[in-house]
């Protein structure tokens, strides 16, 4: 028998392995584009969150229907990587269906639960498809969407759909060829779901059946390792990303926002307090809140290159529910888009981050980031933990503390503050007033 | 406090009666009714007074941390120089600030919101309701505040506190971690909203009005101008009405 098959199935795995390394290392270098930031406290939490959220969908189930259609495909997913490990070892060594003889009847029982799982992709990726063109369901047909987005979505479940057909040809054809007693073929105890494609094979010649088994084979095969390197260039990045995403994800009250400490030495020494600190200042003392994504953390990278875009933070975004032009989706999108610019600006050889422009300006408008009330839906709603809000208030501390372009009326209300201690303008001696109708109330 | 420390005595809370609750002519109400509650039950408490200033929470979210920690530091200053070990408060962003922000600045208080207080006044015995009250078999909705809710996990005393009270109970649909912002967190109270096509408060009213509720009871200062403009816009006022917790406590309790 030739070698040819085995030769290029090799270098095509090769030449894979070697392009999503490369890729990899890409889409790390632009992650830690984002500050340097260590969070690794109570990795105990850590882990547990990673496997409540990330491994068990826990925040996917507030959402019934898509989280039971998606939950398919996610179990698929990991089950049938089973299958493609079959596929490789096949593929290296020429063999076919190498597992059979070694597992017997329990080998029926899998490849029968495989396509079990593969009639369930091929559905919830029609339902999905459904969802987003028939049905136009809100959050999946926003304006930040148009273009690009909306056709990696179609294109990330159209490729699904036509890998789980492979699979059900290539089992279709491959029994039909055994059946007939191709000795290159293992006879299975029967396989439910492709055995309903046989009608269409079934008057086939073996040549043109051994044709389409392989061409389905290797369809699948090369089309899996494709779409590996499509996934690193599309939101598809969700299904490696949500789980460092969870284990990095806040542990603290989402109420709570950063301290900035650089802040608190000059605080102190305005206020006349000692300060603990008696080193020298930093020689550069960095920005103010973040204006581009290095000021950003590289969290805050990380949790844009995991978004898959599903929309649930702007669906329940207050602002964006009432119309102001504020979507914590399109805040995410833009740090990736920014990330990507910046990224392949560096590798061309261009300047990078000093390329005239920047996130803020650029990308996300003043106006966006003003109609945010730090109400943490957006937050809450994120089946992966992602922290739009981190963004968004690190973006407005650079505006207030590096532009001093706030809106006028919080400008007063800053005014107010430094003057009476209080956002209104009110005396501060009058502040116990409100005991005055008690006391009254008392001498009656 | 400076009396009653001037006097060797050490309350067993401070109350922090916030911006709102010290000027807001509507929220001075809430800050009476929770002192008469207080003072009913015997609890020891003392007020700030003019030594109070504002957490800085607006300031903060507002994107000007320098004010904020001005803010933040002069009021840890003036806490730790009384040895506060106790804050409860009206306020759900105060609460959040001085609960979870200002222990990074050196001020390390055990912090209760006012529902969480009313919740152990009432499972202690020490508050006790009639019943029968004006408010029994009412239906009352109750509005998650983000601060509260989202921001530190408080969902159930505020809940606790309506039960107590023999009302019926009726949620929106956007309630608990789901609730919807009333539109004026973030310093969004500060400002006019960004241009939309509606106000968030208006959107939020709609929703507690199709409940059928017959008053919408809310733990924020901030919520309660929001619900009560809503309420307002929808020309509802005479037949809804908006409380804070302790307002409706006091009610009940006749004082």
């Amino acid at each position: 028998m030739s070698i040819l098959p085995q030769l290029i199935f090799f270098l095509i795995f090769a030449a894979a392995g070697f392009v999503l390394y490369k890729r990899i290392t890409y889409l790390r270098r632009n992650i830690f584009l984002g500050k340097a930031e260590t969070v690794n406290d109570q990795p105990d939490k850590r882990w547990k969150t990673m496997l409540l959220v990330a491994l068990g969908q826990k925040k996917m189930f507030k959402r019934i229907i898509p989280a039971f259609l998606h939950l398919l495909i996610y179990v698929a997913f990991i089950v049938i990587n089973l299958e493609v490990l079959e596929f490789i070892i096949d593929g290296i060594t020429n063999s076919h269906r190498i597992f059979a003889p070694l597992l017997g009847s329990t080998y029926t029982v899998a490849m029968n639960i495989f396509e079990f799982l593969a009639i369930a992709v091929l559905v919830s990726c029609v339902a999905f498809l459904i969802r987003r063109n028939v049905m136009k369901v809100g959050r999946l047909t926003q304006p930040e969407l148009k273009g690009w987005p909306a056709l990696d979505a179609n294109l990330i479940l159209i490729i699904e759909i036509v890998l789980m057909l492979a699979i059900l040809s290539m089992n279709a054809t491959d029994q039909i060829l055994a059946a007939r007693g191709n000795d290159h073929y293992v006879l299975l105890e029967g396989l439910f779901f492709s055995s309903l494609l046989h009608p269409l094979f079934e008057g086939m010649s073996d040549g043109s059946l051994v044709f389409i088994e392989r061409f389905a084979w290797w369809f699948h095969i090369i089309g899996i390792l494709a779409f590996s390197v499509y996934i690193t260039y599309s939101k598809h990045l969700h299904i490696f990303l949500a789980f460092p995403n969870t284990w990095y994800s806040n542990l603290k009250p989402k109420g709570e926002m950063q301290n900035m400490p650089e802040v608190t030495n000059e605080v102190n020494m305005m206020l006349g307090i000692p300060t603990e600190t008696t080193q020298d200042p930093p020689a550069e003392i960095g920005r103010f809140g973040a204006k581009d994504i290095n000021d950003l953390s590289w969290v805050n990278v990380m949790n844009a290159y995991s978004c898959t875009e599903c929309g649930r933070c702007t669906s329940e975004c207050p602002a964006n529910i009432t119309g102001k032009k504020l979507s914590p989706r399109k805040i995410m999108m833009d740090v990736r888009d920014r990330a990507e610019e910046v990224g392949k600006n560096i590798d061309a050889g261009l300047p990078g981050l000093d390329d005239g422009k920047s996130l803020l300006g650029d990308f996300i408008t003043k106006e966006e980031i003003n109609a945010c009330t730090s109400c943490n839906a957006c937050v809450e709603a994120c089946p992966i933990n992602i922290d739009p809000l981190s963004i968004i208030l690190q973006l407005r501390r650079y505006v207030a503390m590096e532009e001093s372009g706030t809106p006028a009326q919080w400008n007063a209300m800053f005014q107010n503050m430094e003057t009476s201690f209080s956002p209104w303008k009110f005396a501060p001696t009058d502040r116990f007033n409100w005991a005055d109708k008690l006391k009254e109330e008392e001498i009656k | 406090m400076a009396e009653k420390a001037a006097n060797g005595e050490s309350p067993e809370i401070l109350f922090w009666v916030g911006c709102a609750g010290s000027f807001d002519d509507r929220y001075k109400a809430v800050t009476q009714a929770f002192v008469k509650i207080l003072n009913k039950v015997g609890t020891s408490f003392a007020v700030l007074g003019p030594e109070e200033g504002c957490t800085g929470d607006p300031a903060r979210r507002a994107g000007n941390e320098f004010l904020f920690q001005m803010q933040a530091v002069s009021n840890i200053q003036v806490m730790n120089g009384y040895n506060i070990k106790r804050v409860v408060t009206a306020c759900p962003h105060c609460f959040n600030t001085i609960k979870n922000e200002y222990p990074a600045l050196g001020g390390n208080y055990e912090v209760v919101h006012h529902s969480q207080f009313l919740q152990e006044l009432i499972n202690a015995g020490k508050i006790v309701l009639k019943g029968g009250g004006e408010f029994k078999g009412k239906k009352i909705t109750f509005h998650d505040s983000c601060y509260l809710g989202r921001a530190n996990d408080v969902y159930e005393a505020p809940r606790e506190v309506l039960k107590a009270l023999d009302v019926e109970l009726v949620e929106m649909k956007r309630c608990r971690t789901k609730g919807l912002c009333c539109g004026a967190g973030g310093a969004q109270m500060f400002k006019e909203p960004e241009p939309g096509n509606k106000d968030i408060n208006i959107e939020r009213t709609e929703e507690a009005l199709a409940t059928g509720a017959s008053a919408i009871a809310v733990g924020c200062p901030f919520c309660l101008t929001m619900m009560t403009d809503g309420v307002k816009n929808k020309n509802k006022e005479h037949e809804v009405q908006v409380y804070d917790l302790s307002e409706l406590i006091a009610k009940d309790m006749g004082i």
